[in-house]
């Protein structure tokens, strides 16, 4: 009796959730990179308060993303590892840049406080190379006087999963160590020599913060919200600069966006510039099979672009010069429908 | 006589003080792997309660997952999610179970069809749920060209059918052949005998195997990324993303944003509620009643 | 045809008005005579589907996973290097991971689960048994995504301080044991993943071995209590060698979470893919978490599909080990009588 009780209860619910299927006003939907991830739902929540329509963005991965986007299960994709040019003209794509943002490497050393520490690129690569293994180590003693360096091994702490953030971190240290580039290269996962694997952001501060003598790299929101013991990298004019929002934004004017949107921020000229600086991009497709979800992407991102800057920097993200925000706008006039009309209505 | 007697006698009570002994250490042991287990529970519940019991409040069942950093926002949207995608993965998977199960246990013990959809059943039970989700994704979302809540509930099915198809079999293998027999003496159709009086004498195991695969899809986070995705806003549209407890969680928990953290450990603790007071109900309507 | 189950009655109604006048009870009309047909297609049905669901699962993966199995073929199994820049991929540390941790994982869990299935069987006071087997069975409704949580921050600094320490302290000049702990003692690696799994695998594994202990029939057991048998030699000779395809059944349940769970394991295995030593403490990395980590930022091609080779590898491990059990169950049930 109670079994057929019960069959009824299911065949009711099953009957009540596919009539539910109800075409309502499709959303835009978007995935792709983690690291804006935070950002974009802050954007889409005020959007969604000022004009009602929805932008469902999900972070599943940079390479999940592109690949979305390519499958064309999403109206756009994110990615922190922008596409080059060839890429690009490859699969009918074009991207343009939304936020600007910065690695930092973190430490938990007693004794040392934050910022007090002095690095430099090839001294990081070796420490990741496995090159240089404890703290007092010549290099080190010598660009930090007067620190109090431990005669300690140093845990090293990197990145398990694949991500952007890895590959803005393992495209500086190409570029500042020569070593590195050989041995290991740069990409968003890499055959790390040396180190424990923590999972995502929380997993790299987590090892961070538990492990003494460790040494690791997050997102900057990461650095700031968790009170991590950060350090000022040497970049390319020689300055040792600390990571802010003005290093960031010193890091990103120095590039060459009306060249190209594919820009990797790191080890960027500038006197104050922060050396490990990446942006992040949006692609969509040159050719809309549904534009009206791709008028309403742009609306988005152009909505963002004016009223986004404050949102962005409460949550410790650096937004675009005007100048970059100009640039987006104009490429967006070549995303066309199938009959060539362009999509964006402004 | 006497001294042969005390001899054989002093040999048994020999053995008979062994056997007694090697049942107290059984029988400590076993009381000893209980408390084990408890103990780890214990400890888990508390840390569980310990984090999510703070964010629990009316908000959490009324209000959209919120951006970071804001004031207000609940699991709404992810609560309504789950429920709906583990009760259509439950509704598909179960059915199909048991009726392989079934097939397995009284169709076909001795072919080749039955001893091969064993086999496969006990591999697919291994089976990664990512793989799963990414099965899912090659054959149904890649080609509907979007992620849909519908899509989520089948990957999420194709986890339960392996689970119950065990356990109905092993249950039903072990109900003895005499109440089969019993049954057809008295001319009842196969059908009946399966459904009325095998299955219902199985009925507490097969019952555990439901539980057990709404307890593991309750929880699980991997087959859905690729097949529900995720939906920051509310929804009841089946053929769109939609958002669910453990990818909420997964996402938020490893942020750096209090409001997120807070949310995801109270997600943690509605989870493990929600699939105690299923398995507390279950057993009560199901009750045998001795 | 199967000979076991006799044939189904007559069906037509003059069949059946001629047995009534045969001077036996008056038959019943079969009202639904093709229910049998119709129940015995639908059962049919259910087992074809799901093996056409398993094989489109393989047939999906090893698509996928083709251009990695065109390129390293076997040697792909003892290959430790997995370079995703140069593109250069061998599954060893993965393999190495899961098979470590499932081992240790069941090592641990099968004992304990007996454990727990003989008490709530035969020790605890009736008013207890709900409530416990209610109680281990939460422990399944944790989701796994916690376990890897509290295994990272809570259980992992004690591990290491109160586990790892001490064994390497004692340990660390015995020959063999000295290389199984050697390793800074971090929290991490093998061994806790596969005390993590353990405890994960616990509820699948005693609650189905209740129930399978459950159902022998009281006649068995009284018997043997009345001839003077001990409880435990109750269990261990009479229910334990009646329910054994039942245990072997939740073995396996529980053995397929342990290879297949990868939330818990990423957290608290290391993610390291190089097999440096065999220590139990160092990082390591097992197939599920390298899928889970990687795939979501792999590149398509080469790493995309090496990572879908690393699960068509956990299909045939999973294979492989159920095969064994098969053969092991065979031999066990070769000395039995016949059952009622």
């Amino acid at each position: 009796m109670t079994l057929h009780r019960i069959a009824a209860i299911a065949t009711a619910s099953a009957v009540l959730a596919f009539g539910s299927t109800v075409a309502l006003a499709q959303d835009v939907t978007g995935a792709g990179a983690t690291f804006p991830a935070p950002l974009y739902a802050k954007w889409a929540d005020a959007y969604n308060k000022a004009t009602g329509a929805r932008i469902n963005y999900q972070s599943v991965g940079s390479g999940a993303g592109m690949r979305q986007i390519r499958a064309k299960t999403v109206d756009f994709g994110a990615s922190d590892v922008p596409l080059t040019d060839a890429d690009l003209a490859k699969d009918g794509l074009i991207q343009f840049p939304t936020v600007i943002g910065g690695v930092v490497p973190v430490i938990n050393v007693k004794g040392i406080a934050p910022g007090q520490l002095r690095m430099t690129g090839q001294i990081l690569g070796d420490i990741y190379l496995g090159k240089i293994t404890r703290w007092n180590d010549a290099a080190l003693t010598a660009l930090n006087p007067g620190v109090p360096l431990p005669d300690a091994a140093i845990a090293v702490v990197r990145r398990a999963d694949g991500s952007g953030t890895t590959f803005i971190f393992t495209n500086y240290l190409s570029k500042v160590n020569a070593e590195w580039k050989s041995k290991v290269g740069e990409g968003s996962a890499v055959n790390w020599p040396t180190g424990a694997g923590g999972k995502g952001n929380e997993g790299v501060a987590a090892f961070v913060q538990r492990l003494p003598n460790s040494l690791g790299y997050v997102e900057y929101s990461y650095a700031k919200s968790n009170k991590m013991s950060h350090m000022l990298m040497r970049n390319q004019a020689g300055t040792f600069a600390a990571p802010d929002d003005t290093a960031f934004k010193a890091a990103a004017a120095g590039a060459d966006w009306a060249k190209s949107f594919y820009q990797i921020l790191t080890d960027q000229p500038g006197k104050d510039s922060w050396p490990i600086t990446g942006a992040t991009f949006i692609i969509m497709h040159k050719v809309q099979d549904k534009p009206a979800q791709a008028t309403n992407s742009l609306k988005f991102f152009d909505w963002a672009y004016i009223n986004g800057d404050k949102m962005a920097s409460d949550l410790e993200y650096v937004p675009l010069p005007e100048s970059v925000k100009a640039l987006s706008r104009r490429a967006w006039a070549e995303i066309k429908d199938s009959t060539g009309k362009p999509v964006a209505t402004k | 006589m006497s001294a042969v007697l005390s001899a054989t006698d002093a040999a048994r009570m020999g053995m008979h003080r062994k056997r007694k002994r090697m049942n107290v250490i059984a029988l400590t042991l076993s009381l000893g792997a209980m408390a084990f287990g408890l103990f780890w529970l214990a400890w888990i519940l508390f840390e569980t309660i310990r984090l999510g019991v703070g964010g629990i409040a009316l908000s959490l069942f009324t209000e959209m997952t919120p951006p970071p950093q804001a004031e207000t926002g609940g699991l709404a949207n992810a609560i309504f999610g789950s429920l709906v995608m583990v009760g259509l993965a439950t509704a598909l998977g179960t059915p199909i179970g048991i009726m392989c199960g079934i097939y397995l246990a009284e169709y076909g013990k001795n072919r080749w069809l039955g001893r091969v959809t064993g086999f496969i059943s006990d591999i697919l039970l291994s089976a990664p749920s990512i793989v799963i989700g990414l099965f899912i994704y090659a054959i149904f979302v890649a080609k509907v060209r979007s992620f849909s809540a519908i899509a989520g509930a089948l990957a999420l099915s194709l986890i339960v059918i392996p689970v119950v198809i065990r356990t109905t079999e092993s249950m039903l293998s072990l109900i003895p052949n005499a109440l089969r027999e019993a049954a057809y003496a008295l001319g009842t159709p196969k059908w009946k005998v399966i459904s009325s009086i095998t299955l219902k004498a199985a009925r507490a195991g097969v019952l555990t195997g439901m539980l057990l695969a709404v307890a593991r899809i309750a929880g699980e986070t991997a087959p859905l990324l690729f097949t529900a995705l995720s939906n920051q806003f509310w929804t009841i549209n089946l053929t769109e993303p939609m958002a669910s407890l453990p990818v909420t969680i997964y996402k938020f928990a490893l942020s750096p944003y209090e409001n997120w953290r807070d949310l995801a450990w109270a997600g943690v603790f509605l989870i493990t509620l929600g699939v105690l007071a299923l398995n507390i109900l279950a057993r009560v309507l199901f009750r045998k009643k001795d | 045809m199967s000979a076991t189950f006799p044939a189904d009655p007559p069906r037509s109604k003059v069949a059946m008005e001629k047995s009534a006048l045969g001077g036996g009870p008056p038959a019943r009309a079969r009202r639904t005579p093709w229910a049998d047909a119709l129940f015995s297609a639908v059962a049919h049905g259910a087992a074809w589907l799901t093996l056409a669901l398993l094989a489109g699962i393989i047939i999906s993966l090893t698509i996928s996973a083709w251009p990695a199995i065109s390129e390293y073929g076997l040697s792909f199994l003892v290959n430790a290097e997995w370079d995703p820049v140069e593109e250069k991929f061998g599954g060893l540390v993965m393999i190495y991971g899961t098979l470590a941790t499932s081992f240790i994982a069941l090592l641990i869990a099968v004992p304990v689960s007996f454990g727990i299935a003989l008490f709530l069987t035969e020790l605890s006071p009736n008013w207890l048994r709900r409530p416990l087997g209610t109680a281990i069975e939460l422990l399944a409704a944790v989701p796994s995504i916690v376990y890897g949580m509290w295994g990272l921050l809570v259980f992992g600094p004690l591990l290491a301080a109160y586990v790892q320490a001490p064994a390497q302290a004692l340990f660390s000049d015995v020959p063999v044991l000295g290389a199984l702990v050697s390793g800074a003692p971090v929290g991490i690696g093998i061994l806790s993943a596969g005390i993590i799994l353990a405890i994960m695998v616990i509820p699948f594994i005693a609650s189905v071995m209740r129930d399978v202990f459950e159902t022998t029939p009281a006649l068995l057991k009284e018997s043997a209590y009345a001839l003077g048998s001990t409880t435990w030699e109750v269990v261990w000779k009479v229910v334990l060698p009646y329910t054994k395809s039942g245990v072997i059944g939740a073995i396996m349940l529980g053995l397929g979470r342990a290879l297949g769970e990868t939330m818990a394991v990423t957290f608290v295995i290391g993610n390291f893919n190089q097999l440096d030593n065999l220590s139990l403490f160092a990082p390591a990395n097992s197939i599920t978490s390298a899928i889970a980590n990687e795939f979501a930022e792999a590149a398509p091609g080469l790493h995309q599909a090496s990572l879908m080779y690393l699960g068509l590898i956990l299909f045939f491990i999973t294979f492989c080990v159920l095969g064994l059990s098969k053969i092991l169950l065979s031999q066990l049930q070769r000395g039995e009588g016949s059952r009622t």
